[in-house]
């Protein structure tokens, strides 16, 4: 199985995401999705920027893909949906059917396109569909279990790869209100994009103090990360061609170093999961959704 | 599209029998239903329609010349497709005048199967631009959207003259404040969402608790709201909880609250909607006649003599009453709410 590092879910400083990638040049990702997926007011990186951050990842051997906002409304926005799917180099992660749209009726990129995890693949007639538009892999919508992961890969078309996100916090919704925004009090045009000093969101805690959800501007995302580091075995059997980690800026390198062990079968799940634990203050992950459980759910597998 | 000669259709909610006979009597040009299963967004217990109920309640609106919709607006997984399948087969028997899908897989199988059968993409679907309307309109040849309601005024406007098919917009009822068709957060807390399962927030995982300070609400056993002694208790649907963020306890997401769009009515006419629909399918059917009556009477005179609408008194009290929170909101409509 490869391994992916997926989009950036946060916004960063720019100096931050350059030194990020930089980093990420050297480290055992096989495949990089880029750009910003949630707010389009966050553009401390411009449409050049990431290219020249595509290109040098590509130089550094890793596959690169371009992915595209989930939520799209304004004409601005879908004018740099388009440049984006245009870009005529790097294939694109579709995460709207907009972007399917302009992914299929596309001729500069020809090569096709990624249905990514806010693509609502949850049967295979659909997944046809998409095979049929261009879509060579498919991301599976995280709310989904392995048995319906099973029933999918048995009947999916000849070429189709599928990925799975195996580490990281799960986004959850997105809205056309800015909960970040909300949390200080002001609406989303006043909100002077507060949400970069977030480097891993806020914790959203119920009044008995339960880390329920992590906000992200527009985006709610799970409050514990998800953790299917003990199931690699299962998913590898199940067909899974990727697996993917989802970008924090704490202890990204060590996650990704102790996915790819386990993944060449350097390392046990159950050692890998003792290192994993060392690097968390406390353990709370989760993997409900896998096991066809509420998605907050942590089912242990190895003990831990 | 924009609609032709400002002609709106309102589009009520028909949970039962009862429900689509107040809807009918009221005003409404069409209602919207569902089966009695999880292949639509409000599988809630005891609602909606077995065979007999379908067949009557088609019979009463066709022979007064109202409209029925059928909404199949869930996600089939795998081993479940061909309930979906099944449904629209019947859908297609009863003569339905259109089904409602969100599913592209399901959009295929009418298509191939119904040619015939009208098709409007769900709510459920989340198409909240041009491109995506016209994915689903060249694949499948929708005849309407139903917008997610995350959209300025001016945004809707903007999509409006840009779809190739009709527009439909909410008028009125609970508030989903995410993007709909793509929110995971009730399956995130209760295993069943609005896509797998037409549910959010599901009343088997609801417990209240008395406590020395106060009633509790628990979803699943998460803490989503604490009421002070005689402070209203609303349905603790996730998105309408009071959490912590940052130092502050508050709606972190959004106060249990209705949309409500009477003031900005005209509006919507002007710029081309073809139907405003009512919320409510879980309501009850005195829910349905209010509501009906009210959003009724104002579209009848936004029709006929828009530039002197003004909402009436009388009817923002109703609605009130009948709202979440007892207090309305124009939602994402209004920029400022976002």
């Amino acid at each position: 199985m490869k391994l992916s590092l997926g989009p950036v879910q946060y916004y960063w400083p720019a100096e931050t995401i350059k030194q990020f990638y930089d980093k990420v040049a050297n480290l055992p990702v096989d495949i990089v999705y880029l750009g910003e997926v949630v707010c389009s007011k966050r553009r401390e990186l411009k449409f050049d920027d990431w290219i020249a951050i595509a290109d040098k990842l590509s130089e550094a051997g890793k596959e690169v893909i371009l992915s595209t906002m989930t939520l799209l409304e304004a004409d601005s926005e879908l004018k740099r949906l388009e440049r984006i799917c245009k870009n005529g180099r790097y294939l694109v992660e579709a995460n709207d059917m907009s972007a399917v749209y302009l992914a299929q009726n596309n001729e500069q990129n020809n090569s096709g396109f990624v249905a990514g995890p806010h693509i609502n693949t949850y049967n295979n007639e659909t997944m046809k569909l998409l095979s049929e538009c261009g879509a060579q892999r498919w991301v599976m919508p995280f709310e989904l279990n392995k048995e319906t992961l099973h029933q999918l890969n048995e009947n999916r078309p000849d070429a189709m790869q599928t990925e799975v996100l195996v580490y990281g916090r799960i986004p959850l919704s997105f809205s056309a209100r800015c909960f970040t925004a909300r949390a200080h009090n002001v609406g989303k045009d006043q909100c002077e994009l507060r949400c970069i000093t977030d480097d891993n969101g806020l914790p959203l805690i119920t009044q008995d103090g339960q880390h329920l959800f992590t906000v992200n501007g527009i985006q709610l995302q799970s409050g514990a990360p998800v953790n299917l580091l003990a199931e690699l075995d299962a998913m590898a059997e199940l067909g899974v061609d990727v697996i993917r980690i989802s970008p924090e800026l704490l202890d990204f390198e060590q996650v990704i170093e102790v996915f790819h062990q386990v993944v060449n079968n350097e390392v046990s799940p159950q050692l890998a999961m003792e290192t994993l634990t060392n690097y968390s203050e406390e353990q709370k992950w989760c993997n409900g959704f896998w096991h066809g459980e509420p998605g907050m759910d942590w089912k242990s597998v190895t003990g831990i | 599209m924009v609609a032709s000669n400002n002609k709106v259709e309102l589009i009520c909610p028909a949970g039962s029998l009862p429900s689509l006979r107040a809807a009918i009597d009221n005003g409404a040009d069409a209602v919207y239903m569902g089966f009695r299963d999880e292949t639509n967004a409000r599988n809630f217990p005891g609602l909606n329609f077995d065979e007999t109920d379908a067949i009557e309640g088609i019979k009463y609106a066709h022979d007064q010349g109202k409209k029925v919709l059928l909404a199949l607006n869930t996600y089939p997984q795998p081993e479940h497709f061909k309930r979906w399948e099944k449904a629209l087969e019947y859908a297609a028997k009863l003569q339905v005048n259109a089904v409602i899908l969100a599913d592209p897989g399901l959009m295929r199988f009418a298509t191939e199967n119904f040619p015939e059968l009208r098709l409007h993409l769900s709510v459920q679907g989340s198409a909240t631009n041009q491109h995506a309307i016209a994915f689903y309109h060249e694949h499948f040849n929708i005849s309407r959207v139903v917008l997610p309601r995350v959209l300025s005024a001016s945004q809707v406007k903007s999509v409006i003259v840009n779809s190739p098919v009709e527009v439909e917009v909410f008028g009125f009822g609970s508030l989903c404040v995410m993007v709909e068709g793509r929110c995971a957060l009730s399956s995130y807390v209760t295993g069943e969402s609005p896509n797998t399962c037409g549910v959010c927030s599901p009343a088997k995982s609801v417990r209240w608790e008395e406590t020395s300070t106060g009633r509790q609400s628990r979803l699943n056993n998460v803490l989503i709201d604490k009421y002070s002694e005689g402070e209203a208790a609303g349905y603790p649907t996730l998105c309408k909880g009071r959490f912590q963020v940052g130092k502050n306890v508050f709606y972190a997401m959004e106060e249990p609250t209705s949309l409500n769009t009477l003031e900005i009515l005209p509006e919507l006419v002007k710029m081309g909607v073809s139907a405003i629909k009512i919320e409510g399918r879980q309501r009850s059917p005195a829910y349905v006649k209010q509501v009906t009556r009210v959003m009724r009477d104002a579209l009848d005179r936004c029709q006929s003599d828009p530039d002197n609408y003004s909402p009436a008194e009388s009817g923002v009290a109703i609605l009130d009453k009948v709202s979440e929170g007892r207090s309305h909101t124009l939602g994402a409509y209004h920029r400022p709410w976002q």
